[in-house]
């Protein structure tokens, strides 16, 4: 992936052309004192490093354990899908707190938001801390995906000098990051054995206290209420741009009825064909997941049935004054049920509990579902304007 | 995951007890507590949890096991 705004790392300092946009995130700080030496025209200092120590592995950022303004504003965009794509650290060796040949090394990726929470996850602890990279995407998508694997994590011990930074031959991973790393094949091919550490970064220093060993809880993923909820503004924000398109074609069906094509009517049955496509998208891509464990049926395409329909219905009976009759209501109800169906289905993706062989299962049962409502409901939507 | 279930009899993961030399590493990095040590032997406990996600076949040393998601 070719990114705006590219950055090159070299032991922990950014460098991008100055001209850059997404320079601003990384140079609300000035450096001085012990910073200064680090100064070199076209680089920036990123606000997270607070100093440089010298290692026998050349000089390596020290990064602060607390999250600063910037940090937390640029996460809300983040999360929003503005700038999603660029939000990167330079991969390679950190530090945090005081470390030293003894400390461990805590691998993870390189997304800004998974750096942030590992370094606010480990109040007080001494470490070091391997970035991969992962093009700016967590651990649990990137092993997926192929990018947190053997070879990275192989290639950046090997780049970092790691074996000149440490005296012992361990690197911590996130359990997640297993599906993407083989602990056999990274020791063969680096010398450095593979302790898989808790899913959470929270449960970092309790694992250490514990002599890297993690107990049930912190082997286990979860996906509480809170962790379904802020991936909710994603889901939506994929779907605004179809849903505009799908919008504007339904002011043009609307418009179809007795007077061949008529503007008012176009305008005015659209809006409310439009407001049904909005409750579907609100049931299937936010009140859906977000009610995930609480809608009986397992599968996924099914609980968005469940919600739609209650919220098409809720919502239809108080527009039921611009409504034509049973088949425009009907057709509404459909068209509402059937997007709330396929969103909540496409939700799937985004969890840590179903497997691709259920997707399948699931997608090949209800997508004709689906597109036979969505083919019912427009032929009763024309039908209903005459 | 207690709460959250998904689809029961879909996955495709296998085991080969046959094969299993009891490391243990697969209890670790299974994210869905799928298996157990029982004596000296991995046990599947809780297949239906399986999100074939591959963590285990990964990281066993003795190629035990299997997830094929996409065939069949
Ligand atoms: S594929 Fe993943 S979820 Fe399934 S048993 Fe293996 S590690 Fe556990
Ligand atoms: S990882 Fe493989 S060898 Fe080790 S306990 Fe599990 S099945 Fe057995």
């Amino acid at each position: 992936m070719v990114q705006k705004g590219q950055k090159i790392s070299s032991s922990g300092i950014n460098i991008m052309s100055s001209m850059d946009e997404m320079a601003s995130s990384c140079s609300t700080q000035t450096p001085d004192g012990p910073m200064k030496g680090y100064e070199k025209p076209g680089y920036k200092l990123c606000t997270y490093v607070s100093k440089f120590i010298h290692t026998d592995a050349g000089p390596i950022p020290i990064i602060n354990h607390k999250l600063k303004k910037d940090d937390l504003f640029s996460t809300f965009y983040v999360r929003w899908g503005i700038m999603r794509y660029s939000y990167t650290v330079a991969p390679g060796l950190y530090g945090i707190g005081k470390p030293d040949k003894n400390s461990e090394v805590l691998v993870t990726a390189n997304f800004k938001l998974t750096f942030d929470h590992l370094r606010k996850g480990l109040g007080d602890i001494n470490a070091w801390i391997l970035v991969l990279d992962t093009k700016g995407i967590n651990v649990w998508c990137a092993a997926g995906k192929g990018t947190f694997s053997t070879r990275e994590l192989v290639k950046r011990i090997k780049d970092t000098s790691l074996f000149k930074a440490v005296d012992h031959k361990r690197v911590i991973v996130p359990q997640l990051g297993a599906t993407g790393v083989s602990a056999r094949d990274v020791k063969k091919q680096s010398g450095f054995r593979v302790v898989y550490g808790p899913v959470r970064a929270n449960d970092i220093p309790a694992f250490l206290r514990n002599n890297l060993k993690a107990d049930k809880k912190m082997r286990q993923v979860t996906f509480t209420m809170y962790e379904r909820f802020i991936l909710t503004p994603v889901e939506i924000q994929m779907v605004l741009k179809p849903a505009l398109i799908i919008a504007l074609a339904l002011f043009v069906l609307s418009g179809f009825g007795p007077g061949v094509f008529s503007f008012s009517e176009a305008w005015e049955r659209g809006i409310v064909s439009s407001i049904a496509l909005v409750a579907g998208i609100f049931s299937g891509a936010f009140v859906t997941p977000l009610l995930l464990p609480f809608v009986p049926p397992k599968e996924f395409a099914l609980k968005g049935i469940i919600c739609g329909s209650i919220l098409a219905i809720l919502v239809l009976v108080l527009m039921s004054a611009s409504i034509n009759g049973i088949a425009g209501f009907l057709a509404l109800f459909l068209f509402s049920v059937a997007i709330s169906s396929y969103l909540a289905m496409n939700f799937t993706g985004t969890t840590p509990f179903t497997s691709p062989s259920g997707v399948e299962k699931e997608m090949k049962r209800y997508i004709p579902v689906q597109l036979i409502a969505l083919v019912v409901s427009t032929g009763l939507w024309v039908y209903s304007a005459f | 995951m207690e709460d959250l279930r998904y689809l029961d009899d879909v996955s495709t993961l296998v085991l080969d007890k046959e094969k299993c030399i009891g490391c243990s590493l697969c209890t670790e990095v299974c994210p869905q507590a799928v298996f157990e040590m029982q004596g000296e032997k991995a046990h599947i406990v809780d297949f239906n949890a399986c999100m074939e996600c591959g963590a285990c076949v990964n990281n066993c040393p003795s190629k035990a096991i299997s997830v094929s998601p996409g065939v069949g």
